[in-house]
């Protein structure tokens, strides 16, 4: 019986993401186990010695650290990540409450980021002499090298506080769309997330921009371009067709990752902007030692990563026809 | 014409939008946990559920005890206080409160599951009965003055939601029922949290229709947040923007300052021979120099008070020379902050057999206190000006604490560490029980004691006080205390921290000691 190559190749990943998540899960563990002591940061100054007491044996931090990983694992593998120390709530459910805020700001400077990166950095890559194209690789550095923090600030010092245009801190109305529901479908929402997206998008931006530019420059010198335009290829279709299928593996390549990251660690933006995404969440249990949130997330991040990794593969082969999902294998 | 009547308009729209301004958005520096008033004790938390929530007795701007579901309160007898409550009060179901509520809240309010810092540190030896359904008594184990100042820290809930009072509940708004000038609107966790007015409360509708409260954790977007005008009034106003907005931003937005009830201040190692951070100056063992009141002493007068309150915190602090600023109960008219003399300190090291010091190192949070790391190395500078070899550490607090309590096999792991204390209760019983008071796990004593310091006739006083009810009586003994320990320096007080909200031109606060940010202290001007 033939198997299908697609469904050995899945297999064979999700045994691999498995002991990379059991890995991870006794690294993240034991570090956040070993840093500092959440009940001194959770109990109110006033509180006697007995109370101390209380909060220790209610978070089960009286037992042995081994202990304590035994019983997260147990729970882990029902799907029972821990309660938050701070919120009283499964750690699961808190991180999954945030995580649209957070999808929809990744997913809209994902959108400004391609929008305006690949056009930009294809031209810059077609005309890499003009002074355009030099003003868009220097812009682009500028978007490297800026500190996210500082262009966030900057961005609400200027569109917030001096010309007044846009909000500067929180998520807008959330609206309903076919049963979704997002702050990207009411208008003050569209508002509010301009410029956490932006800000957002800027690096990723830039990122895209100088691999468009890249690709667009070793591709135009190929002899395939050079026999379409002989062939009396308009300058459109030649670029449409010949040259933007050529340069998208690398971009989408580094977009999934970076997709990854966006979601994941949002943090500072997240920060700026009061956005209550995941990334706030993670910052403030960071701060507070909110250790089964801190877990959990890590926890949840890891997934999502080996998930948009498979992803990614998947896609190559539907990009592009000789990378088969079997030559995975090695 | 067409054109000047539709920018008109416009312009009507514009303006009947500021003029609606009864709503009112509040940016908070950190975020409340739960609406469950009973869930945390925790200030962020007090301060949002004051809203929804009554307590019996309130507090006031400087922490004044003021009646609210409870009309008036007195000892009846040595363990019983009487309290009689508020007839006709309604909660926002439309049910009536009586004495059933006071006893269902009391019962849940140390008992929350999952409760990271349970309210049972106020309500813990008592017990409430019912006599009437508008008369309870508080009975407590011996004489015990801080009832009415303990009891104001529980808010009432409705005993109409008995089976349901899940913490979860309260957050959704299905529990959410108090008798307080708002009512719960929505809890979006990181997000905001929305309140409208409660037209029938039993104090006056409230002046405000509408509140929302933003948690913007990050100083500059919190301040931002203010001059954009996405909020109305901001607490925290960090120390370096302080001076900004009082003269750039005048014509945007007003501050609002008062002194708090937290004290900056030093614990010393009192009570090892060989204390782990003091060595000699030749870096051998000697024997714990802390332990010598004159080294204390020394240490006090090194430090200039006026110059960290200028220098590091910009102003926004008050120097102080005890455990509670002026104006609280139980404070010493008497005791000044000390002044700095540098020559003196080192004479009295001489004296004391260090004439040429010794090495010391400072302990302190990085993320606790207003400017806490630079206080520390501000306060590490000057005691090296009379002759000490002197160390600064500074760490996260999720690590200093817990070395600073019993980080050393159970004992306080530093000799010289900087904290701060804010007085709950309001007055100097507090500081002097958990800071200045023996080290007494089982009395509950001395539970912040880090620096150990113990002194039986103190301990005396503090105890005396906490069992005498009357209040004249209670106000010397706590200042006979004070003055006894600042005298021993049991702890060297540093700075009383003032707390700064700043509010768009148009709106005024009535600063609070308690650092509470609640909408019924905002007004319009």
């Amino acid at each position: 019986m033939q198997t299908d190559p697609m469904l050995a190749f899945l297999i064979r990943r999700t045994g691999q993401s498995a002991i990379v998540v059991l890995l991870m899960a006794t690294i993240v563990f034991f570090g956040v186990n070993v840093v500092g002591d959440p009940v001194h940061m959770l109990v109110s100054p006033d509180a006697d010695q007995a109370e101390i007491e209380r909060v220790i044996r209610q978070f089960g931090l009286d037992r042995p650290v081994i202990e304590q990983y035994g019983l997260f694992l147990k729970g882990a593998i029902q799907g029972d990540l821990g309660t938050s120390f701070i919120f009283g709530q499964p750690a699961v459910q808190l991180i999954l409450q945030r995580f649209p805020a957070t999808l929809e700001l990744a997913v809209s400077a994902l959108v400004i980021a391609l929008v305006f990166g690949i056009p930009l950095g294809v031209y810059a890559g077609i005309r890499p002499d003009t002074r355009s194209a030099r003003a868009i690789m220097a812009a682009s550095i500028f978007g490297f090298s800026l500190p996210t923090f500082w262009v966030g600030i900057m961005l609400i010092m200027f569109f917030s506080v001096q010309l007044q245009w846009l909000p500067s801190t929180g998520r807008g109305d959330v609206g309903s769309f076919l049963g979704i529901e997002s702050s990207l479908f009411t208008l003050d929402g569209l508002r509010h997330i301009i410029l956490p997206a932006s800000n957002l998008a800027l690096l990723k931006m830039s990122m895209i921009i100088r691999l468009t530019r890249a690709g667009a420059r070793e591709v135009m010198q190929q002899d395939y371009i050079k026999f379409a335009r002989a062939k009396g290829l308009s300058f459109g279709r030649i670029v449409r067709v010949h040259l933007l299928k050529n340069i998208m593996i690398p971009v989408v390549t580094v977009l999934g990752l970076e997709f990854g990251s966006l979601i994941a660690f949002s943090v500072v933006t997240e920060s700026i902007y009061a956005w209550p995404g995941m990334g706030k969440l993670l910052i403030d249990s960071v701060l507070q030692l909110d250790r089964p949130v801190i877990v959990a997330y890590l926890m949840i991040v890891v997934f999502l990563f080996v998930l948009i990794n498979l992803i990614v593969d998947v896609i190559y082969s539907a990009l592009d026809p000789r990378v088969s999902l079997t030559g995975a294998k090695s | 014409m067409k054109r000047i009547l539709a920018a008109t308009s416009i312009a009507m729209g514009l303006l009947s939008s500021a003029a609606w301004a009864d709503d009112l958005t509040i940016g908070l520096s950190s975020e409340p946990t739960a609406i469950d008033p009973h869930y945390h004790n925790l200030t962020p938390n007090h301060s949002l559920t004051r809203h929804i929530f009554d307590p019996l007795i309130g507090q006031d701007e400087v922490q004044g005890l003021y009646p609210a579901l409870a009309v008036s309160w007195k000892p009846i007898d040595d363990t019983t206080w009487e309290v009689k409550l508020r007839e006709g009060v309604k909660f926002h179901d439309g049910t009536d409160f009586n004495a059933d509520d006071v006893v269902f809240s009391f019962e849940r309010a140390p008992n929350v599951p999952n409760s990271p810092s349970s309210m049972s540190t106020y309500t813990s030896g008592k017990t409430i009965v019912k006599v009437d359904d508008y008369t309870i008594h508080v009975k407590t184990e011996g004489p015990y003055p801080l009832v009415p100042n303990e009891i104001s820290q529980i808010a009432i809930i409705s005993d109409s939601i008995k089976d349901t009072s899940t913490t979860a509940d309260f957050n959704s708004g299905k529990a959410a029922i108090g008798t307080g000038p708002f009512k719960f609107k929505a809890f979006v966790p990181g997000d905001k949290i929305e309140m409208a007015a409660n037209a029938d409360y039993w104090g006056g509708a409230p002046g405000w229709d509408n509140l929302t409260f933003k948690p913007i954790p990050s100083d500059p977007a919190r301040v931002a947040a203010l001059l954009s005008g996405d909020v109305d009034i901001i607490n925290d106003v960090p120390t370096s923007d302080v001076e900004t907005l009082k003269t750039k931003a005048a014509d945007q937005v007003s501050l609002w300052q008062g002194s708090s009830n937290r004290v900056i201040y030093l614990h010393l190692d009192q009570f090892r021979e060989n204390s782990p951070f003091v060595k000699g100056v030749d870096g051998s063992d000697i024997k714990n120099p802390l332990l010598d009141v004159r080294v204390r002493k020394a240490l006090s007068m090194a430090i200039n008070r006026p110059g960290i309150v200028d220098r590091v915190m910009e102003g926004v602090a008050l120097p102080a020379g005890q455990l509670l600023p002026k104006g609280f109960f139980g404070v010493s008219e008497k005791l000044q902050p000390l002044d700095y003399d540098a020559k003196g300190a080192k004479a009295l090291l001489a004296e004391a057999g260090y004439p040429d010091g010794f090495e010391l190192t400072i302990h302190g949070p990085n993320d606790r206190y207003l400017n806490d790391a630079k206080i520390a190395e501000a306060v590490g500078q000057m005691l090296t000006r009379i002759g000490l070899k002197m160390h600064v550490e500074t760490m996260p607090r999720s690590v200093f604490f817990t070395r600073a309590s019993s980080g050393a096999e159970g004992l306080p792991e530093f000799s010289l560490i900087l904290a701060g204390w804010g007085a709950g209760s309001g007055e100097a019983s507090s500081p002097l029980k958990s800071l200045v008071h023996t080290y007494d796990k089982a009395g509950g004593f001395g539970s912040s004691n880090r620096g150990r310091h113990s002194d039986p006739e103190v301990d005396a006083l503090i105890e005396k006080a906490l069992a005498t009810v009357d209040d004249d009586k209670r106000r010397a003994l706590l200042v006979e205390a004070t003055e006894k320990s600042i005298e021993n320096v049991a702890i060297i007080p540093l700075h009383f921290q003032v707390n700064t909200w700043a509010t768009r031109k148009g709106l005024a606060y009535e600063p609070r000691t308690d650092e509470y940010t609640i909408a019924m202290g905002v007004s319009k001007n």
